[in-house]
């Protein structure tokens, strides 16, 4: 029994990580339909960006996270005037090749400042309290509250306020909306601000969590975020992370109890039946082609 | 217009002239290196190059390598692999081809080793690597059949899990062990594998015996079943950029037995990435800089004015690869691709700085010892030797 309880504890921490990166996806999908695969190099940046504030200006935690996710939001907010922007009205394929373009970018600029591995400090101190024999780390106790509380926030942000009305609004329709004066510029660079300033919390708290970090450590965490947003339904913030919690849990799960060298195999076969039966994911209704 | 053609015209015929030139130095022996210098093990290829330019530049300031009664400055051409497969595949068929290289030292880890080992097989090219310890380098995967033109520096790991499984035995007096390892990796699946076997043979119990793939970075879920199946030692045969990950996982379980490494343990970035959670562990490899031959500690000294740093055993094991072939091609007497070939395979006796070592009859393994290092204070240092 402990047993499961400390199982399901990972899991907890690894689907707090993989839910506020799908959300990064699954904000820039609603409001452009475009999948920015750049995401999880983001990500990457963002536990770059907590590496250099860690160990060269020796910050605390909290500003340590601040400058990620405010540095990495700049850069999101950058490349989608970049980089997307001048594609919104190119067929949906060349905004996708691009994303990818960008991420490789991203990936091989860092590597031409650090091709090595590089040892993030260890921020928060590790305390490890033993609770009917399940460890608890105050590390994990903090990324799994941080990740609810701002998805939390991000929830409510977007029903409650009048930018996440107008982001709704344009997810609705991007061509009506904004006669109607809603500054659709604005709030797509707000959008990926939001977005992007997620994946750089959770690439902090990753970095934090494992902290050896190198610039490809973004593929691999991407790829598993974006099929978390899938599942849940890509385009639904709720669905995203419930998306990433439920990858998580498989993907522990089964490590636990069946040998560890079927896991992704296993995980990813779940996840593919599961899109057969709700094809538009968990949470995610089928979006009408308009002619 | 006319400005323009004429400009290309002599452009071209430079470029002619440059190329001409370059055929025609018959008086250096060309030398590739394909090495990890980007990708997940970084810390390896800069230390094989580090070796490679130093044991190069010795020739060289010593006027060049007397081969059949001429002196013959070496010529050292350098590719990344980018820590990929195929990268190294086509590193290797670029030397070849476009370098015209007399051999090619590396790659050093086994996942790329390999591949590019095929190309320098059916190339006709000899390949030595340095660090790659999988016997599937040397072996032809179709026939069985030892390949002609491929060779190592290094010991191979069956005798290399037999070493660490026998001092987990007979050393640290253990019964039970867990394996965790990388998968998706020659080197590490082949070594994992080896040990659970020798281990199991001689009385001792493999109760987790755990997986993952190249990239992970959370183990928390493996670490938690090998806490649960109670091992008395665990056994990390994995390279130095996650091993720290998985150790501080496990500390942070909990988890309090002593681990075990491989030789991919050794390079000095795994104290900068593990802090003090390595302390007290045991890892085989090839030699211990603190318990070094004269031979070695010259090399040693070397290595340390020029890059201020230890050399690792991958320093080490290039700059043997690099005295092999010095050998090979004096025995040879001519500059000939095949002659190096021929010449390598029957050399007697080769005094490196990671000890003596010898080519067994129609294979490119050589027989030589491992040592146990352990980490003390911040360092590695020598343990016990183990001879084949």
């Amino acid at each position: 029994m402990t047993y499961l309880f400390q199982q399901l504890l990972n899991a907890m921490q690894l689907g707090s990580i993989y839910a506020l990166i799908a959300l990064g996806y699954t904000m820039v999908y609603g409001i452009l339909t475009m999948i920015n695969f750049a995401h999880g190099d983001l990500f990457m940046v963002g536990a770059f960006l907590c590496f250099i504030a860690a160990t060269f200006l020796k910050l605390p935690f909290v500003p340590t996270l601040l400058i990620s996710m405010i540095g990495v939001a700049l850069l999101g907010v950058v490349i989608e005037r970049l980089a997307y922007k001048p594609l919104r009205h190119a067929p949906r394929v060349s905004a996708v090749i691009t994303a990818l373009g960008v991420g490789l970018f991203l990936e091989n600029f860092t590597l031409v400042f650090s091709p090595y591995p590089q040892h993030v400090p260890e921020l928060i101190a590790n305390k490890t309290w033993v609770i009917a024999g399940v460890s608890i780390s105050s590390l994990q106790i903090i990324i799994i509250l941080l990740s609810i509380g701002l998805m939390i926030l991000l929830d409510q942000i977007v029903r409650h306020t009048m930018v996440g009305m107008a982001m709704r609004a344009i997810s609705w329709d991007k061509t009506i909306v904004p006669l109607m004066g809603v500054p659709l510029n604005l709030i797509i660079s707000i959008t990926f601000a939001l977005g992007t300033s997620l994946g750089a919390a959770a690439g902090t708290m990753y970095s934090l969590a494992f902290p050896v970090i190198d610039p490809y450590m973004g593929i691999m965490v991407g790829w598993k975020a974006f099929i978390s947003a899938v599942v849940g339904g890509i385009g639904n913030i709720r669905g995203a992370m419930i998306g990433g919690f439920i990858l998580g849990g498989v993907e522990i799960l089964v490590a636990a109890f069946m040998p560890s060298t079927y896991r992704d195999f296993v995980a990813f076969s779940l996840l593919l039946v599961l899109l057969i039966f709700r094809p538009y994911g968990i949470l995610g209704k089928p979006r009408p082609q308009k002619v | 217009m006319k400005k323009t053609v004429w400009l290309f015209t002599l452009m071209l015929l430079l470029s002619m002239l440059a190329a001409a030139c370059g055929g025609g130095a018959s008086d250096t022996i060309k030398v590739g290196v394909v090495a990890e210098l980007t990708g997940d093990i970084p810390a390896v290829g800069a230390s094989c190059k580090n070796a490679a330019e130093m044991s190069v530049q010795e020739i060289n300031d010593a006027g060049g390598l007397d081969v059949g009664g001429k002196k013959y400055k070496v010529e050292l051409f350098i590719e990344d692999n980018a820590g990929k497969a195929d990268q190294s595949a086509s590193a290797a068929q670029k030397l070849i081809t476009q370098q015209n290289v007399v051999a090619i030292i590396g790659p050093n880890a086994s996942r790329y080793a390999i591949p590019a080992s095929e190309i320098a097989e059916s190339s006709k090219v000899v390949l030595i690597s340095p660090w790659s310890t999988n016997p599937k380098t040397t072996v032809d995967a179709k026939t069985d059949a030892p390949k002609k033109y491929v060779f190592r520096a290094c010991f191979i790991d069956p005798f290399q899990g037999r070493v660490v499984a026998k001092f987990a035995l007979d050393n640290l007096k253990t019964t039970k062990a867990a394996v965790l390892y990388d998968v998706a990796s020659d080197y590490n699946k082949g070594i994992a594998e080896f040990f659970k076997q020798t281990y199991e043979e001689n009385g001792g119990t493999v109760v987790a015996f755990e997986t993952y793939t190249t990239g992970d970075k959370d183990f928390s879920a493996q670490m938690t079943k090998i806490k649960e199946a109670g091992p008395e030692v665990i056994f990390l045969p994995n390279y130095y950029s996650e091993v720290p990950l998985q150790i501080q996982q496990a500390h942070r379980l909990g988890i309090t037995v002593p681990f075990l490494g491989s030789d991919s343990w050794g390079s000095a970035e795994l104290i900068t990435l593990c802090g003090n959670d390595c302390e007290g562990y045991y890892f085989s490899t090839h030699y211990a800089p603190d318990a070094a031959t004269p031979q070695a500690t010259k090399f040693i000294d070397a290595y340390k004015a020029k890059y201020g740093q230890v050399p690792d055993d991958v320093a080490a094991l290039t700059y043997d690869a690099f005295g092999l072939f010095y050998q090979a091609i004096q025995s040879a007497g001519k500059i000939d691709r095949q002659a190096v070939r021929d010449a390598l395979a029957v050399i007697p006796k080769f005094e490196g700085v990671t000890g003596t070592m010898q080519f067994q009859e129609g294979s490119g393994d050589p027989i030589k010892s491992a040592v146990i290092l352990q980490v003390k204070d911040g360092k590695f240092v020598w343990f016990a030797n183990a001879q084949p």
